[in-house]
């Protein structure tokens, strides 16, 4: 166990537990984005793939301990380098020019930052319901399925988003989401020590594409809600 | 002063076999017994001190530079001669050692030369095995160049970059022996004096650079591996920091002092384009295989190089010596530079340069190809003098690069001093009056790996250990005058830098006993070296303190040495009235400009030695026998 | 042409540093730039002032003793050259430069512009080396190499260890150096027997001398002056890994040779 220890928490080690935290958090972005981009299918099928997940019991409980503890060994993790990066250089430049490294790869510590108190908000938003708690309440058993009565999820989302300040708060902390991505999942080719000439391009395209479709796929949502596009039948 | 080589008899293949199994051992568990200072970390220094380390010695290794691995062999570039003999083209031993001595122009010992040749095979493995990159055949087997004009294809390269990466697998194996305690790295700290006692050398006086701390250690045996003292030129293609301090305190200690007047100046070094310029860069020769070397044929010449028609250029070294052409041996083509340069025809804005023309194989093999072979290179000067060199002629000028001579050693590497080693380029031992290509990095490797290690064992197994520690009375007092010395380069107060005094010695050092001396001009030099150095120690300025990094003061002291040294390179060349590899005398050439040598007088190496009270120094002779090579003059036309 | 130098100057150690100006006048476009700095000094030298103190020895770009950050850029505006092969027709009339040393807690500052990378020989000795005693090895070409491996190797082994990476580095991490080692002995067989060991005692060495931790920002390769491709960081991350996994004892480390 020791040498996982030792290896855990060596730089590399830090490096890997992001890389591999940070694979398993994108898992679940695409999972969690194409599951909503049901909503443009209609009422029907969004409500009843919520309906599924909820009747999932313990292993949601589980999927939802998983998923916090990942997600917290990313944020912590990424807290420890930060601060020990930080350190490193205890005497600033006074002049910095930046070439290789992105907007991107400098913003990440704040990107993430941003996008965790988004994910805060977000929870606080459609799971607990503490923002737009009106909307929450109305819509906890307004879906009538074959076993009863169910939250209607899709007029939930729709009714939220109307709002433009919610909305617009949803593009932009995607577009973040996005900038954070964009470094993220080409570096962990780099991390997991992909090196080969073939796969060079991948590696550098890589996060700029999978950003692109999680912001393009999380955005049409609220942008959709917003425009009217989506949710006519929600009053 | 007793020289005594100390050359075991019989037939040189033998003489290395039959030493090595008469010297004495020391039993693998008294060897931790021992302590030896090496002082330089370069090739030789940094070899052996792993080496002597992996045999259990004690060595303590010092510096003056951040890391080991910063020493100057770093910057070789061409490669390392081996007789392999890889390529089946006739390459041997006895070959390597033929060439060495031929080209050494008969001044170096033949013993040592082929002991040199003996060990040159086993570096290559030896470096292969610490993982040193070399060039490669797409088989997988080491790849061979020919170089220096060698018949035979024995230099075994890593790119340009051939001294990084022996050097970076000399300082990997030191960095194990570090690690492993054996060795006590002293990085910043600089030798300042040796101090000797009853006849053997008995330790070391450093400063150090950042505490200013002035400290002696001792030990049972002392082995400079410091280099060379082509810095005495100010100008050089020698890394800014190299100094013979080491080597001068040495000689003044009761060292003797082997041909100092043996310099190498190869010809394909970037001019220096400023008066501010602080140093030359050598370029491979290999550019000599295909560029032409031409000046315009009149004096004065304005035109742009491409503005001047093949009628009105001369290719003099094509028209002097027809048969070799560009490629004629590098003192050769180096004095011929100066001599067009001297006529007035020289280039650049300086007018000291000649053009190195690559338009004609330019022509012949394509742009690709030439920068195939050149590309680093071009790169490089593009880099330096901002001219494209596939559009321009690049301009070359000889620059002093290399030095033959260095402290006096018997066989086994051994100062007159007991106790005290010279190896690699701070020796004289195996090159004579002129360096073959790519035999530096061989002869500081098979010193350090392959010869100290041996003959030390037998010095210490007879003379057991020194039983002074560092505080005997002998090493204050050297402490002592060390620190006075200090002192008074920092209290002089006076107005002139050490690198105005440095580059003025310099200007007399090139002008007088440079590529081409003379008798006047030696003599002349004689008198204005004095005078520099008397005016450096009246009029010299030295700001901050002793007690801090104060890289001013450093360099002070390098140049008070360089000054005392000098005087001695000239007299050796004054007393050494003959031309023969690099020291050539103009009242030694034929007609036609060609070295003339004069073995019935001057078969002999010479060593000098250090008289008290400002008196001239002795010149002593070591008799060299020519038993297998035979003396035969060289001959490139 | 006219410059205008901001200098950091320091003291010691532990004394605060300051930028100080210093005007170079009449600087000929034909040097290099410490040529420039050197002039710079004599003229502070002949007014009696401490000279800028500053590292360089070789000045052809090879021995990776300069080091010095030249607005902004470890070494300089120019890609793949050393502060030392850096000239002066770089810069125009009137330019302001500002010179600062290599920043880094790993990398302390003694004087100037002269710091202690005495930390990267440090993590050499942890196992960038290959154990081979003098006398022991076979014939060089007894293994045959692949000439893409020793390219391969070549490409790393030019490290020259002047520590720009490190200064180049947003987070002061020196993982283009130890990777470069790493890679060099990784791509040849006689690198193989202790390949474990010097991946896991490299990387813990410059863990603790208290350099950064890479997050792949990719400025040390673009101001590498020999321009070590960063894919030996991604191949010291695989060993790494691998070694973690295989190696019995992870806090032994090679070097007890």
């Amino acid at each position: 166990m020791s040498r996982f220890t030792t290896a855990l928490g060596s730089s590399i080690g830090a490096k890997l537990v992001m890389a591999l935290t940070g694979l398993a958090l994108l898992g679940f972005v695409l999972a969690h984005m194409i599951g909503n981009l049901q909503v443009f299918a209609g009422p029907e099928k969004i409500n009843a793939y919520a309906h599924t997940l909820q009747n999932l019991g313990p292993i949601l409980w589980a999927m939802r301990i998983g998923l916090l503890t990942i997600f917290g060994l990313h944020v912590w993790t990424a807290f420890k380098l930060w601060t020990a990066n930080k350190a490193a250089r205890p005497v600033p430049y006074a002049v910095v020019v930046p070439s290789a490294s992105t907007y991107a790869s400098r913003t990440m510590i704040w990107s993430g930052f941003i996008v965790l108190a988004f994910i805060v908000y977000h929870l606080l938003h459609f799971t607990l319901g503490a923002v737009q708690g009106d909307i929450f309440q109305q819509t906890r058993e307004a879906w009538t399925a074959a076993d009863g009565k169910h939250p209607d999820v899709y007029a939930m989302i729709v009714r939220g988003f109307r709002s433009p300040a919610v909305a617009l708060s949803y593009v932009v902390a995607q577009l973040l989401l996005g900038l954070h991505l964009s470094h993220g999942v080409s570096s962990v080719f780099q991390t997991l020590g992909f090196t080969s000439p073939r796969l060079a391009c991948v590696k550098k395209a890589a996060g700029p594409l999978v950003a692109t479709v999680i912001v393009i796929g999380n955005c049409s949502i609220p942008l959709a809600i917003l425009l009217g596009l989506v949710g006519k039948g929600v009053n | 002063m007793k020289l005594d080589a100390k050359i075991p008899s019989g037939p040189v293949q033998q003489k290395w076999d039959k030493h090595r199994f008469e010297m004495k051992l020391i039993n693998p568990a008294n060897k931790r017994k021992y302590r030896v200072i090496v002082v330089g970390s370069g090739l030789a220094g940094g070899s052996a001190a792993a080496s002597l380390a992996e045999l259990g010695y004690n060595v303590e290794c010092v510096t003056y530079h951040d890391s080991p691995r910063r020493a100057h062999s770093i910057a070789a570039q061409g490669g390392i001669n081996a007789a392999k003999n890889y390529q089946n083209d006739g390459d041997s031993v006895w070959r390597l050692f033929y060439d060495t001595v031929k080209g050494g122009d008969f001044r170096a010992r033949e013993a040592n030369v082929y002991r040199l040749a003996q060990v040159s095979a086993a570096i290559i493995d030896q470096c292969v095995a610490q993982g040193v990159p070399f060039a490669r055949e797409y088989g997988g087997l080491l790849d061979n160049r020919s170089f220096g004009g060698a018949q035979v294809s024995r230099t075994f390269y890593a790119r340009g970059q051939t001294g990084q990466q022996l050097l970076l697998g000399c300082y990997a194996a030191l960095s194990r022996q570090i690690a492993s305690g054996k060795v006590k790295m002293r990085n910043r700290e600089e030798v300042l004096d040796i101090v000797v006692e009853g006849g053997r050398a008995r330790g070391i006086v450093t400063r150090n650079l950042v505490t200013g701390k002035i400290t002696t250690s001792a030990a049972d045996a002392v082995v400079l591996a410091t280099g060379g003292y082509a810095n005495v030129f100010y100008l050089s293609t020698n890394a800014k920091a190299c100094n013979a301090t080491a080597v001068v305190r040495a000689w003044r200690r009761g060292a003797g002092f082997a041909n100092p007047c043996f310099t190498q100046i190869p010809p394909t070094c970037i001019p220096v384009t400023d008066e501010h310029a602080s140093k030359t860069t050598l370029m491979s020769e290999s550019l000599r295989n295909d560029g032409r070397v031409w000046v315009p044929l009149k004096t004065g010449e304005k035109r742009a190089p491409g503005q001047i028609p093949e009628s009105e250029r001369d290719y003099y070294l094509e028209r002097r010596y027809p048969s070799f052409g560009n490629l004629a041996p590098r003192d050769i083509s180096s004095r011929a530079a100066k001599v067009v340069c001297d006529e007035g025809r020289g280039v650049g804005p300086t007018g000291r340069g000649v053009y190195l023309d690559f338009a004609d194989a330019i022509k012949r093999l394509g742009k690709n190809a030439i920068s195939a072979k050149y590309g680093n290179l071009f790169d490089m000067y593009r880099n330096i003098s901002g001219e494209d060199p596939y559009e321009v002629p690049m301009r070359i000028y000889p620059a002093p690069h290399y030095t033959m001579g260095g402290l006096w050693v018997d066989y086994n590497l051994m100062t007159t001093v007991p106790g005290l080693y010279a190896i690699g380029e701070a020796n004289f031992s195996d090159h004579g009056a002129n360096r073959l290509g790519a035999s530096a990095l061989m002869q500081g490797l098979a010193d350090g790996y392959f010869v100290l290690p041996y003959t030390i064992g037998d010095f210490l197994a007879s003379a057991g250990p020194s039983k002074l520690t560092a505080d005997a009375p002998c090493f204050a007092a050297v402490q002592k005058e060390t620190e006075d010395r200090t002192k008074r380069l920092l209290s002089i107060g006076g107005k002139q830098s050490p690198d105005s005094f440095h580059i003025r010695l310099g200007k007399v050092m090139w002008e007088r006993c440079g590529m081409a001396r003379n008798r006047a001009g030696l003599e002349q030099a004689l008198v204005e070296i004095p005078k520099i150095r008397d005016e450096f120690w009246k009029d010299l300025r030295v700001v901050g303190s002793g007690t801090e990094l104060n890289q001013t003061l450093e360099k002070a002291g390098r140049v008070a040495d360089f000054l005392e040294f000098a005087e001695l390179m000239c007299l050796d060349a004054l007393e050494r009235e003959e031309s023969c590899g690099g020291h050539f005398r103009e009242e030694y050439q034929t007609s036609e400009g060609e070295a003339v040598r004069n073995d019935e007088t001057f078969a002999h190496s010479a060593i000098w030695e250090w008289q008290e009270g400002g008196k001239r120094p002795i010149r002593h002779k070591e008799e060299l026998e020519f038993e297998n090579v035979h003396l035969a003059t060289r001959s490139y036309k | 042409m006219n410059l205008t130098l901001k200098v950091w100057r320091q003291q010691g150690p532990s004394t605060p540093g300051r930028f100080e100006t210093y005007e170079a006048k009449g600087v000929s476009e034909h040097i290099s730039f410490l040529e420039m700095l050197d002039g710079v000094n004599e003229r502070l030298l002949g007014e009696g002032k401490e000279p800028i103190a500053f590292e360089h020895d070789c000045r052809e770009g090879i021995c990776g003793t300069c080091s010095m950050v030249i607005n902004g850029e470890p070494h300089g505006p120019v890609k793949g050259t050393t502060a030392c092969q850096l000239h002066m027709r770089m810069f125009s009339d009137g330019n302001v430069i500002t010179i600062e040393p290599w920043r880094a807690r790993a990398f302390p500052i003694i004087k100037d512009l002269v710091v202690d990378r005495s930390a990267f020989d440090r993590i050499i000795q942890k196992g960038g080396f290959i154990s081979a005693n003098a006398g022991s090895a076979p014939d060089g070409n007894a293994v045959p190499i692949p000439k893409p491996d020793a390219d391969a190797a070549f490409e790393a082994a030019a490290c020259i260890g002047c520590g720009a990476c490190v200064a180049a580095c947003p987070n002061g991490s020196a993982m283009l150096f130890v990777g470069a080692k790493v890679s060099h002995l990784g791509h040849l067989p006689q690198g193989q027997p202790e390949r474990d060991l010097r991946a896991l005692g490299m990387v813990q060495q410059a863990d603790a001398e208290l350099f950064g931790n890479c997050t792949n920002h990719y400025e040390c390769g673009e101001h590498c002056p020999k321009e070590i491709d960063v894919k030996v960081i991604a191949e010291m991350n695989r060993d790494f890994v691998r070694a973690a996994i295989r190696a019995e004892e992870p806090k032994q480390v090679a070097g007890s040779g």
